[in-house]
């Protein structure tokens, strides 16, 4: 599948989520949804990173946090409407993913994860000592009951905001697989000697998906103050974030686009359905339960089921052979391509 | 044609505080096969590495031309000593093993001036390795250690080297493999006219393609035969550094 063929069927999808949205009128759903679609995003940019080139990252609450508390800093600082405070959070995220990527790049394997789980002890530190934004009894955000569109109420606005977020954190998840840019990330993933020496430039990579990764995941924390109308340290930079930004691409399955959007929208489900008939309290549990159960039957998750079905099926960079024949000059032998 | 060769001189070379290289030169010549002959942990692969650009050395010169134009690798980072067409076929044969095997070729030109003759390139490959082709949509992993060896070799090429750079091709290979193994580096060395430097501790199926040869022990050259001849009627060679 194309490219823009893809942006049409993802656009579309999401318009008529959006539509549904509305239709149904419950603002149960809203706020549920949204909740949803930001572990999409979260998965998402975490499989960036985590999945196509194998960097664990415990540290997602970190970015989630940076863009909550950018908002929330912009908020009292100078106001400015909720899709720029994305922008700028997603800037500022992205910066610290570049630092971060940075500052580890040596590190690989386990040193890198505990890298990055000390990345948001730290910060989380700096933001109880800054008082500012609130210190450690938090800040509030008063959320106008209407939204800046006309007709919108403002969790409708918001959760339109976290739906573009998560389409277009698949699209580019998408369009990093299908390039070569995926490919030299999923050759630093198999072995990281062997891709720097067939010529992959392995640290500007790893920069590249940190700082990816990380923009996502500070966009996804944006909108989160005024979704929730009250942030404080504790839960921003809450455990949950980063196990289930690790646990829905596992159990969605890493090497595919499709898996974190799978496992974020099970996952992601199921924890809202427990949280209305049981408690949220067992959420953790839900996510440690299946993470287990998929390891052991699924390693793979979701998506590598499916490939062990009904088989292996991936789009390659690779340009066609008439326009590289065209372009090397070279007049050796007929580029035409063996048979399999 | 070929008009590529290696130079290192004087090369140390140390992990951390262990020493690893000590003051080794050595030559390759446009156009030869130089074996580099040493049992494990003697620091064959280290003196490769160096070469790569994924080791520094402490001190020392390494020096390539490359088609009659002489660089300097000091200072240059392994993706630049790519470019200049120095490929390496790592030991262990190091490739992506949840890739297809295509997709392992495809990697090997990962840098832009490979890609520019990638079909030409894959093609080529193909007709070498009729094999490849048969599995081209197969996992890298899931191939036999012959295939696998034969893929590590393809990826190499799809660079379109000068210099050929082969890390212990015998590792982890039944024999019958190994001979041809080396029989392949060797066809290929004269179809692309390539310059070889291939590090082994097979002594007997290296010196079959060897044009000259280094004993490395300890990481000093221990001695340096001009023929491969000199290296194999060398009795106390055979005796105390190989233990033949």
């Amino acid at each position: 599948m194309r490219n823009s063929l893809f942006i049409l069927v993802v656009s579309l999808v999401a318009a008529a989520v959006f539509a549904a949205a509305l239709l149904l009128r419950s603002d149960y759903l809203l706020f549920a949804g949204y909740t949803v679609l930001q572990f999409v995003v979260l998965a998402t940019a975490w499989n960036i990173l985590g999945g196509y080139t194998g960097y664990v990252n415990f540290g997602t609450a970190a970015f989630f946090a940076v863009g909550a508390y950018t908002s929330v800093f912009l908020h009292k600082a100078f106001p400015l409407p909720v899709p720029v405070m994305v922008v700028v959070a997603g800037a500022v995220a992205g910066l610290l993913g570049f630092g971060m990527g940075y500052l580890t790049l040596r590190l690989r394997g386990a040193f890198f994860s505990i890298a990055t789980l000390a990345l948001a002890v730290v910060l989380q530190t700096v933001v109880v000592n800054w008082h500012y934004v609130g210190g450690s009894r938090g800040a509030y955000i008063l959320r106008p009951p209407a939204g800046p569109i006309a007709g919108l109420s403002y969790i409708e606005y918001l959760f339109l905001i976290m739906l573009a977020l998560a389409a277009l954190s698949l699209i580019a998840a998408r369009a990093i697989e299908c390039s070569r840019l995926g490919y030299g990330f999923a050759a630093i993933r198999d072995d990281e000697l062997a891709a720097e020496a067939n010529g992959v430039p392995t640290l500007r990579l790893k920069l590249i998906a940190t700082t990816i990764s990380g923009a996502f995941m500070g966009m996804a924390g944006a909108p989160f103050p005024s979704y929730i109308g009250y942030i404080e340290p504790a839960s921003a930079f809450g455990l949950p974030y980063a196990v289930n930004a690790i646990a829905m691409p596992m159990i969605g399955g890493t090497t595919s686009w499709a898996g974190p959007l799978i496992g974020a929208v099970l996952l992601g489900s199921l924890q809202q359905i427990a949280t209305v008939t049981i408690s949220s309290a067992v959420n953790l549990l839900i996510v440690g339960l299946l993470l287990v159960g998929f390891v052991i039957v699924a390693p793979n998750g979701i998506v590598g089921l499916w490939q062990r079905f009904f088989g292996r099926n991936r789009t390659s960079w690779r340009p066609s052979s008439k326009s590289t024949a065209s372009a090397s000059g070279s007049a050796a032998s007929s580029p035409s391509t063996p048979s399999a | 044609m070929a008009s590529s060769s290696i130079r290192i001189e004087g090369v140390d070379a140390a992990y951390g505080s262990v020493r690893v290289l000590e003051d080794v030169s050595l030559d390759v010549r446009a156009g030869e096969t130089v074996v580099l002959l040493g049992t494990n942990g003697n620091g064959k692969s280290t003196l490769i590495k160096c070469i790569m650009g994924l080791l520094k050395p402490l001190k020392g010169r390494i020096a390539v031309t490359i088609d009659g134009t002489a660089h300097d690798l000091a200072g240059l980072t392994t993706v630049e000593i790519v470019d200049l067409g120095i490929a390496l076929v790592p030991e262990g044969r190091r490739l992506f093993p949840r890739l297809s095997v295509e997709e392992n070729l495809l990697l090997g030109a990962f840098r832009k001036k490979a890609r520019a003759a990638l079909a030409d390139n894959l093609a080529f490959c193909y007709e070498a390795f009729p094999r490849l082709a048969e599995r081209r949509r197969q996992l890298a992993g899931s191939m036999s250690g012959g295939e696998q060896q034969m893929l590590a070799l393809g990826r190499a090429l799809m660079l379109a080297p000068k210099i050929l750079i082969v890390d212990e091709p015998s590792v982890g290979l039944a024999p019958v493999l190994v001979s041809r193994t080396v029989d392949t580096i060797k066809e290929l060395k004269e179809r692309y006219g390539l310059t070889v430097l291939m590090a082994e501790q097979n002594f007997t199926q290296a010196l079959r393609i060897a044009d000259r040869g280094y004993v490395i022990v300890h990481g000093r050259i221990a001695f340096e035969g001009k023929s491969a001849d000199e290296l194999n009627n060398n009795e106390l060679i055979r005796k105390f550094y190989l233990g033949l």
